[in-house]
């Protein structure tokens, strides 16, 4: 399969990246990795005009701690987050999301910023970066803005990007205190898509009640959803059994997953009151060691 | 567009449409031992080394290609002779109708390249983006431990 004709231009700065955008207008793409692009125009579900390869821009392969951020350029290939020493001591929803996206050999090419901007309410990441309520820098030729993950996520296939702009950068906040997070993902084999997946994240306040919480769910909506009603019930209080499992009915309800090949919605919703229950757990027990 | 490749240690320079795929350019140059599996970055049939890094080329365009260095199954062998991972293959009867076998042979060579003592799990972890229609798995998993033996003996 090869998908139809387009131009294409492989940039070596910035500056050229978003002129090239400005110039070709609308019918522009960016290809980073491609590993979902380029499948797309295989099938002809995408067929940009002209490609803005970003493959040799230098500088926007970093994963640093900066101003109380985790700063991923949109280079970062999702074998750098697996690899990254930095993630795996400061995120743990990150880090135990890393080795379940794709397969080995995707992850040595897609990257976390392609994924965030793809809007597969069957991908991983959109669902860690609500529940670690990231934010994504945005960058045109008329300038950058800072955009909440909630407005970046606008709904199936679609993000709040407008012409011109690119993903720079993904800015994930540090923990303020003592942190953890899960992400759990159930899936029928590697490579797969999730049948279901959940992101938890738990910080504590230094009396050991929950300061904030972040919950969001992977293929059960129309888009990656926070589950805000699982969130609000945590927050403030004692961390306990009882507490998870209401957390985990809460999330349940927020799922409106669909009946497919891989599974029934009863089954996935399920799966979602399960999954916020231990993943919460999981966070507790590393926000608490 | 032109690119300019080195290709299992050759430098070539090829006019190429934007759209072609990096497998069907490899192919193009005669070095059919990379082969397009399901075409839709699931089976890993289409696995080469770009800079030596395992990817799977009927998901990158040729011209992503420019200034790269490519290893196919053709490049693995050295001086005549051949490479441990192919030696290790033949060996433990590592392959059975031998469609996959390209790509887990570089994904392995890879793999030992960062480790040259996986075990049972990091063999199965490392290939789980190559897929065998055969399920010869067990056999595969011996031939690449078996490679790194035969790499850490020499």
């Amino acid at each position: 399969m090869f998908p139809p004709a387009f131009e294409y231009s492989a940039p070596t700065t910035v500056e050229e990246v978003l002129a090239t955008l400005a110039r070709e207008g609308e019918g522009s793409r960016v290809l980073a990795g491609g590993q979902s692009l380029i499948p797309m125009m295989k099938l002809r579900l995408a067929s940009p005009a002209f490609l803005v390869d970003i493959n040799n821009v230098q500088g926007l392969d970093h994963i640093e701690a900066a101003n109380g951020y985790i700063r991923i350029g949109a280079l970062v290939r999702h074998r750098d987050i697996v690899n990254s020493e930095l993630i795996g001591t400061t995120n743990h929803a990150m880090a135990s999301a890393a080795p379940w996206i794709a397969d080995p050999l995707v992850r040595n090419r897609g990257t976390l910023c392609g994924s965030v901007a793809h809007c597969d309410p069957e991908g991983d990441w959109n669902s860690v970066m609500l529940a670690a309520r990231a934010e994504v820098v945005a960058r045109s030729a008329g300038g950058e803005r800072v955009i909440p993950i909630d407005d970046f996520i606008v709904d199936f296939f679609t993000n709040s990007l407008q012409p011109g702009e690119i993903v720079e950068e993904v800015r994930v906040p540090k923990y303020s205190g003592k942190g953890g997070g899960a992400y759990l993902k159930l899936e029928r084999k590697i490579g797969d898509y999730a049948t279901v997946a959940v992101a938890s994240q738990l910080e504590l306040d230094d009396a050991g009640k929950i300061a904030k919480a972040g919950i969001a769910l992977t293929a059960v909506n129309n888009k990656n959803t926070r589950a805000s009603a699982a969130e609000d019930v945590l927050v403030g209080e004692t961390p306990s059994d009882e507490l998870f499992r209401e957390a985990g009915e809460l999330a349940a309800q927020a799922a409106n997953p669909e009946t497919n090949v891989r599974g029934t919605a009863e089954w996935k919703r399920e799966i979602v009151r399960v999954y916020t229950r231990r993943g919460l757990e999981t966070a507790l027990a590393q926000a608490q060691g | 567009m032109q690119i300019n490749v080195t290709l299992n240690g050759t430098s070539r320079t090829d006019e190429v449409e934007p759209r072609q795929l990096l497998v069907d350019y490899i192919r193009g140059t005669g070095n059919t031992g990379t082969h397009i599996g399901c075409d839709t970055t699931s089976c890993g049939a289409c696995t080469v080394l770009v800079d030596g890094t395992p990817m799977k080329t009927c998901t990158m365009f040729a011209v992503q290609a420019n200034g790269k260095s490519l290893t196919t199954v053709e490049g693995l062998k050295q001086d005549g002779a051949l490479h441990p991972i192919q030696a290790a293959f033949k060996e433990k009867h590592g392959l059975q109708c031998g469609f996959c076998t390209p790509g887990m042979m570089l994904t392995g060579a890879a793999l030992l390249e960062e480790n040259p003592e996986p075990s049972e799990d990091d063999v199965r972890w490392a290939i789980s983006g190559n897929l065998c229609r055969c399920t010869g798995y067990v056999n595969i998993v011996k031939a690449v431990q078996h490679a790194g033996d035969l790499i850490r003996e020499s």
